[in-house]
C-alpha cells in the first residue's frame, strides 16, 4: 500500500483545548462491558473539501469512518437526510441543538485536502449532548491509494474516544481463499483490510495453504503449505511476497505455527512416526526444542502476549482438551472442564481470556473462558464454526463458518466477544483461517 | 492403413508411458486400443487383471482402510487389507508407497492433521510389520483438506476416514 503517515499530530487544530463542559447530561461514553442494548445515534457529515480534488475523497472518507463505526454494532448512524445543520465550515462552531433535536449523540465532522497524491485529513468528534467537543481535533497526512487507512485512523480514534477501548480498523487480515467444491477445493493465502478491501493474493492455487499467522508487527506470515508433496511451516514476507520454508526433517510434517511476541520464535506442531508434538524454532537459526512429550496429540499452540507461557490442546486426557504450560514446556495445567471436546485456543492480546473452538453434540461453537477456566461464554453455534482470531483491541473475534453438506463452502465472521454482532466478513471468494493483524503504525 | 498406424503409434505411446508412470495405464486403458494387441494369456499389461499393475493393486487388493470416528486402530477388515497389501508390496518391489491419511470433516484442521497422521502411520506400522521395508514407505496426512465424499452424513464421513495407500515408482527398466 505504501502508505506513510507524514504526521499524526495532536491537540494542534484547538488553540486552547476545551475542557468538558459541565451539564445535566453525563459525557458521552459506552461501556462496552455492561451489555449494551442500543447502538449509539451518531452523524457524519460528509467531510468538507478544502481542495478541488477533494471533493470525492470528502465523501468516500466519511462513508468508510461511518462503515467502521456501525460494523462494530455499537453505533447507529443517523442518515443525512434527517440533518437540519449543515456543516459548511470544519472550524465554525457547531449548532449543538440541530444535532440534538435528530438525537445524534455524537458528531464527526472533517475536511480533507488532496494535493496531488497526497491527502490530509482533519477531524473533530463532539458530544452533542454535552455540548462539548470530545478531545482535540486530529490530523492525518498519506497517499491517495491509501485513503481508506486514514478513514479508518479517524474511525479508531471516534471509537477509542467514545467507548475508552484501542481501534482496530486500521489492521489487515490473512486468510486462505477458498474456490471449488469440497472434493476439488483451492486455497491461496491472500491478504486484506480488516473489512474486506484491498485484497492481495499472496500464493497461487497449486498447493494447499493452511492457517497462515501474522507475525507481531504485521510484516510477515507463517503458513503450511504442501508445495513439497507435505505439509511444512514457510515463512512470507508480505511486502516482498517472498517465501521460504523452515527446518525440517525428512519424513515429519509441521503445521499449526504461531509467532511469539518477539517475532523470533515460532511455535508449532511437529508429526513423527505418527505422534504430534509442540516444538519452538528459532526462525533465524533453526535451533528448535521440543515442549512436549507424549503418544497424545499435542497441537494448536499460541503464546501468551508476555511470551512466558503458551495455551495448546491435547487428547492426553481421551478427549481434546485445553492446557496451559511454560514457554519452555515442562507440566501442562488443564484449563477446559466443560462439555465436550476444546481445540484451537488463542491467547487474547489483553492476555486475560482464551478464545476456542468446541465442539458439542455434533455442533461447533467460538466461545472464550478466562485462563483459568472459568467464566466459559459460547458466543456462536453452528454447523461447523473454527479457528478464532483476535481483532488488535480484544473486542472482537473473526472465524471461518462452514456449511453444511455437498454444496457446502467457508465463509469469514466475526461476532463481538458479548457474543453480539455476529456478521459475515466480505471477501471476493470464500473464506477460512483468518488471521488478525497487529494495529498498524 | 492409417488408421492402423495410429493405433500402433498409440500403443507405443502407452507403453512409454506405463515404464514411467504404471497409474496413467490405469483401469480405463483395457479397452479399444487393448483389444488390437496380442495378449498373453488375456492379461493387458498395467490394467487392472494384469497383478502387477497400480489397478489391480487399488482394485484388487484394495488401496485403502477405513476407520471409525476418532479412531487410528486398524479394524479387522483393514488389518486384511493390509495383508493384502503387503503380500502384494513384497512381490513388486519396485514400486514405493505413500500413505495418506485422512479425516472427515467433523474436527478441527489442526486435530484432524494429526489424526490423519495417526492413521497413516497405523496403516504404515502394520505394513512394516509383515515385512514391507520402511525405506519404501512414506506417510503424509491431509486433515479434513481432501475428502472424496462430501455429503454432511456419516455414510460419507465413512469413507473419508480412509488411509490411503498411494503407489510411486515401479517398472523402472
Amino acid at each position: 500500500m505504501n502508505i506513510r503517515f507524514l504526521s499524526i499530530c495532536l491537540a494542534l487544530l484547538c488553540a486552547v483545548a476545551l475542557p468538558y463542559q459541565a451539564q445535566a447530561q453525563d459525557p458521552l461514553k459506552i461501556t462496552i462491558d455492561e451489555g449494551i442494548i442500543e447502538p449509539l445515534p451518531f452523524a457524519v457529515p460528509t467531510f468538507q473539501p478544502e481542495s478541488a480534488e477533494a471533493g470525492q475523497m470528502a465523501s468516500d472518507l466519511a462513508r468508510v469512518v461511518a462503515e467502521d463505526l456501525i460494523g462494530t454494532g455499537l453505533f447507529r448512524e443517523i442518515p443525512a437526510s434527517a440533518f437540519i445543520s449543515t456543516v459548511s465550515d470544519f472550524n465554525a462552531s457547531v449548532q449543538y441543538a440541530d444535532w440534538k433535536a435528530i438525537n445524534a449523540q455524537a458528531l464527526v465532522t472533517g475536511a480533507v485536502n488532496v494535493q496531488g497524491n497526497s491527502v490530509n485529513v482533519k477531524f473533530r468528534v463532539y458530544d452533542v449532548f454535552s455540548g462539548a467537543e470530545m478531545g482535540n481535533g486530529l490530523q492525518f497526512s498519506g497517499t491517495v491509494d491509501g485513503w481508506r487507512r486514514m478513514a479508518h485512523k479517524v474511525a479508531d480514534e471516534v471509537y477509542s474516544r467514545i467507548t475508552g477501548e484501542g481501534g482496530y480498523f486500521d489492521s489487515r487480515v490473512v486468510y486462505v481463499s477458498e474456490t471449488g467444491p469440497k472434493d476439488d477445493r483451492k486455497k491461496r493465502l491472500a491478504v486484506m483490510d480488516y473489512d474486506g478491501a484491498n485484497v492481495q493474493f499472496l500464493t497461487d492455487s497449486g498447493s494447499i495453504v493452511l492457517a497462515p499467522r501474522f507475525s507481531p508487527s504485521g510484516d510477515r506470515v507463517l503458513y503450511t503449505s504442501y508445495e513439497s508433496g507435505f505439509p511444512r511451516i514457510y515463512v512470507l514476507d508480505i511486502g516482498s511476497v517472498s517465501r521460504r520454508v523452515l527446518e525440517s526433517a525428512d519424513g515429519t510434517m509441521s503445521f499449526a505455527p504461531r509467532f511469539s511476541p518477539s517475532g523470533q520464535t515460532v511455535v508449532f506442531s511437529l508429526t513423527t512416526g505418527g505422534n504430534t508434538d509442540i516444538y519452538t524454532m528459532d526462525i533465524a537459526s533453526g535451533a528448535s526444542v521440543r515442549l512436549t512429550n507424549t503418544p497424545a496429540i499435542e497441537t494448536a499452540p499460541s503464546f501468551s502476549p508476555d511470551g512466558n507461557r503458551i495455551v495448546f490442546e491435547s487428547d492426553r486426557s481421551g478427549t481434546q482438551q485445553l492446557y496451559v504450560m511454560s514457554a519452555t514446556g515442562g507440566e501442562a495445567k488443564r484449563i477446559s472442564f466443560g462439555e465436550g471436546r476444546y481445540g484451537t485456543p488463542v491467547w487474547s492480546p489483553r492476555g486475560d481470556l482464551v478464545a476456542f473452538t468446541k465442539q458439542n453434540k455434533g455442533r461447533f461453537h467460538i466461545g472464550v473462558m478466562r485462563l483459568d477456566g472459568s467464566e466459559e461464554r459460547l458466543l456462536t453455534a453452528s454447523f461447523l464454526d473454527e479457528g478464532p482470531t483476535w481483532s488488535p483491541n480484544g473486542r472482537v473475534i473473526m472465524f471461518t463458518r462452514e456449511t453444511q453438506g455437498a454444496g457446502g463452502s467457508s465463509t469469514l465472521y466475526s461476532v463481538d466477544i458479548s457474543g453480539r454482532n455476529l456478521r459475515p466478513v466480505r471477501t471476493p471468494d470464500g473464506g477460512s483461517d483468518p488471521s488478525w493483524s497487529p494495529l498498524q503504525k | 492403413m492409417n488408421r492402423i498406424l495410429t493405433s500402433t503409434i498409440l500403443i507405443a505411446a502407452l507403453a512409454v508411458s506405463a515404464c514411467t508412470d504404471p497409474s496413467r495405464f490405469g483401469a480405463g486403458g483395457a479397452d479399444g486400443v487393448g483389444t488390437n494387441v496380442p495378449q498373453n494369456g488375456g492379461i493387458v499389461p498395467g490394467s487392472a487383471n494384469d497383478p502387477s499393475s497400480t489397478a489391480y493393486f487399488q482394485q484388487a487388493v484394495g488401496d485403502r482402510v477405513l476407520f471409525e470416528v476418532d479412531q487410528s486402530t486398524l479394524t479387522a477388515t483393514g488389518r486384511a487389507t493390509l495383508d493384502g497389501q503387503a503380500a502384494w508390496l513384497l512381490s513388486n518391489s519396485d514400486y514405493q508407497a505413500v500413505i495418506e491419511g485422512h479425516a472427515d470433516e467433523q474436527g478441527t484442521r489442526d486435530y484432524n492433521l494429526a489424526l490423519g497422521a495417526r492413521r497413516a502411520n497405523s496403516a504404515q506400522e502394520y505394513l512394516a510389520s509383515k515385512g514391507v521395508p520402511s525405506s519404501r514407505m512414506r506417510v503424509v496426512s491431509y486433515g479434513k483438506e481432501r475428502p472424496i465424499e462430501i455429503c454432511s452424513e456419516e455414510a460419507c464421513y465413512a469413507k473419508n476416514r480412509r488411509a490411503v495407500t498411494v503407489l510411486a515408482g515401479g517398472l523402472t527398466s
